[in-house]
């Protein structure tokens, strides 16, 4: 214990050079699989759906490797360790929200669209604004999460490779940054898809082997376990009782519920687990994808819940809060006390490949969507030469590289949550996206009008919320750091007291969606209607694997 | 590669024949009556956890065995519920709307919602019934 303060004093802990080589070995095998996996990337279906061809086991890993990002390895744990109980909300909003795609989209997204969430959401309505609308909530969405990664990264890197002074830092964000770019130009989504998969295995079997350490220490009791963290935590704090961080006022319990509803929505209009359901074959291997998905994501998070708890017990929320990175240094600093330099080592390396791996996806993503939906439908009305959509796909993955960059240099300083991060870009997701999503495919008087009120209206309505609220200033100074927890420090302009816009956002965005349907004059499009329903629940007509 | 535009592969009439047919009818009601009162049901069950998480912690913190509370317990419900509905769904799906999906996609790919016309034309058709 004594090893550890000191060497958290000095700002890093384990070995730098054996977590630096742990993960230039995981650079350096997906780099390759990523080179072989450019062989095969010919079509624009190659290059954003991997030719249709990854297998519903395959796809479902792959999810849970997109999905399961260092806000569910670094900021759930940390929260736990931290909050306790309170942290383990996150875990199951993010995993009982993977049941509304399960049942009511996956499926019949996967039947209706090609590449992008644009294509069904347009598909029945006039495609310009409506496409354009659909792109510009995927990049909003894209870029918070992005945001969110490299907030983390910034943490990590100062944690675990020994960088110090900010130089330094944002030189390692750069090379995180231009991984990633190769990823995406030369793997296109089969080489991301691979990375995924080996990601989530490693971090599945990364926190396995931790869940299981710190159990058998407790004698594999759970009750145990819970005692050690509750002796251990900040004095005053139940960490077993709810209410730890957001029960202190009227108004954080409304925000607590807010988050809860933001995340149970937000999963299903997630543009970038949306996009993988294209990249199965079949209806039946989306749906194949998302059991495997929700089994793979359940088990994790009830490893978090282990490791939280393992963090609290053993390394101590104090020692957690000191340490750069703050709280989401609760994983690696449990590593490091169980197994010392070389399962940290691991557990670092296994941190930043899932940075890469879901940063990466992003972009696949939100490039994607500017290519399909805004160069190729609405600036070129579909007249693209051939692989001319692809090759604008590719510049624009190399912007968003580019801006993900900026954005992760700035987050360096930033000390906010992870998942706390990432909880806003569902809380986007879910108001700009899902209900349109759901009017499109149950609403058959939905129309044109509808879906840009509700998507626009969902979006600036969430954005403006979260501008004005304390996440952005306002927030009263932390007596630990001096400073306050939001964005801009020293000025306050904030009036919306939630830090999660969801509960006010969500709602709005349906009700939105049904006062712009129901006050258009524009009757729905008939024709398209029967076409989206049968193609929807029958499987008729969607793109099948494209042959090599 | 596929051409940029939409493949149709069928004509909209068909669609719309497709669409009133009564075992489409019955596809989706077989899809909501799982789907639709499920959704509802997991959701308001994710609620009222979180609502009781939030305004009943005394609740919540009623140890129930060791250190292990009720609020520990429910969570860890949550995912069990979780678990449960997937395998249901699977269930449901496998059992009572695959098999009309699938003989309906059957059809739709010879042509056999096209009023008035005769033997699928192989050129269009063709290239779907693959797979």
């Amino acid at each position: 214990m004594a090893d550890l303060v000191t060497a958290a004093d000095s700002g890093t802990i384990g070995e730098p050079a054996v977590n630096i080589s742990i993960f230039a070995v995981f650079v350096a095998i997906t780099l390759v699989i990523t080179f072989r996996a450019s062989r095969t990337n010919k079509s624009a279906a190659d290059y954003y759906a991997a030719g249709r061809n990854i297998s519903g086991t395959q796809n479902g890993l792959a999810i849970a490797g997109d999905y399961l990002s260092a806000a569910s390895f670094l900021g759930i744990a940390g929260a736990i360790a931290v909050f306790g109980y309170d942290g383990f909300l996150y875990s199951i909003g993010f995993l009982v929200a993977w049941l509304v795609a399960l049942l009511l989209v996956a499926e019949l997204m996967r039947n209706t669209a090609r590449f992008t969430m644009a294509d069904v959401l347009a598909f029945r309505m006039r495609q310009g604004p409506v496409r354009t609308a659909a792109a510009i909530s995927t990049l909003a969405v894209s870029l918070f999460y992005l945001l969110a990664q490299m907030s983390g990264a910034g943490g990590l890197v100062t944690l675990l490779l020994g960088v110090t002074g900010e130089a330094a830092q944002a030189l390692v964000v750069v090379l995180v940054g231009a991984l990633m770019i190769i990823y995406v130009l030369v793997g296109g989504m089969r080489g991301t898809t691979y990375v995924q998969i080996i990601k989530a295995s490693l971090l599945i079997a990364g926190a396995l082997v931790m869940t299981l350490w710190v159990l058998a220490l407790y004698g594999f009791n759970l009750s145990a376990l819970l005692g050690a963290s509750v002796d251990n935590a900040v004095a005053g704090r139940d960490v077993l009782a709810p209410g730890a961080q957001y029960g202190a006022t009227d108004t954080s319990k409304l925000d607590f519920v807010s988050l809860g509803l933001a995340l149970v929505l937000g999963t299903a209009g997630l543009p970038h687990v949306l996009m993988r359901f294209y990249t199965v074959p079949t209806a039946k291997d989306a749906r194949r994808s998302v059991v495997w998905a929700i089994w793979l994501i359940g088990i994790f998070y009830l490893f978090s819940l282990v490791i939280g708890y393992g963090a609290g017990a053993l390394v101590g929320p104090d020692t957690i809060l000191a340490a750069p990175g703050a709280v989401n240094s609760a994983a690696p600093l449990l590593a490091f006390e169980l197994g010392g330099t070389i399962l940290l080592g691991i557990i670092a390396g296994v941190a930043f490949a899932t940075i890469l791996a879901v940063v990466a996806g992003l972009t696949i993503t939100a490039s994607a969507s500017f290519a399909h939906d805004v160069y190729a439908s609405v600036i070129k009305k579909g007249k693209v030469p051939p692989n001319g959509e692809v090759k604008v796909a590719r510049i624009t993955a190399v912007v968003i590289g580019a801006i993900s960059i900026g954005l992760g240099i700035l987050a360096l300083q930033a000390g906010l949550n992870i998942a706390f991060l990432v909880a806003l870009a569902f809380a986007v997701a879910a108001s700009a996206n899902l209900p349109t999503i759901l009017y499109t495919l149950f609403w058959k008087r939905f129309t044109t009008q509808g879906a840009l009120w509700s998507m626009y209206g969902g979006l600036i309505a969430c954005i403006t919320l979260i501008i004005f609220s304390p996440v952005v200033s306002g927030a009263p100074i932390v007596e630990a750091t001096g400073k306050s927890t939001s964005l801009i420090q020293g000025v306050d302009f904030s009036w919306f007291p939630l830090n999660n816009p969801g509960l006010v956002s969500i709602p709005l965005s349906f009700f939105l969606g049904w006062l712009g349907t129901i006050l258009s004059k524009e009757k729905p499009d008939e024709a398209k209607w029967a076409e989206l329903e049968v193609r929807a629940f029958t499987g008729i007509g969607a793109e099948k694997a494209v042959q090599h | 590669m596929t051409p940029p535009d939409e493949r149709r592969l069928l004509t909209p009439e068909e669609y719309r024949q497709a669409q009133d047919s009564p075992e489409f009818v019955e596809l989706k009601r077989r899809f909501r009556r799982f789907a639709f009162p499920m959704t509802v049901a997991f959701l308001s069950w994710y609620l009222l956890y979180v609502l009781l998480s939030t305004y009943a912690p005394d609740l919540m913190s009623t140890r129930v065995f060791g250190n292990v509370n009720l609020g520990l317990l429910l969570g860890l419900g949550q995912f069990l519920t979780t678990f449960v509905i997937t395998h249901l769904y699977v269930a449901h799906a496998n059992r009572q709307t695959d098999p009309i999906a699938d003989e309906m996609r059957g059809r739709l790919e010879h042509h056999e919602y096209a009023r008035g016309t005769e033997a699928p034309d192989s050129s269009v058709g063709g290239g779907a019934t693959r797979g």
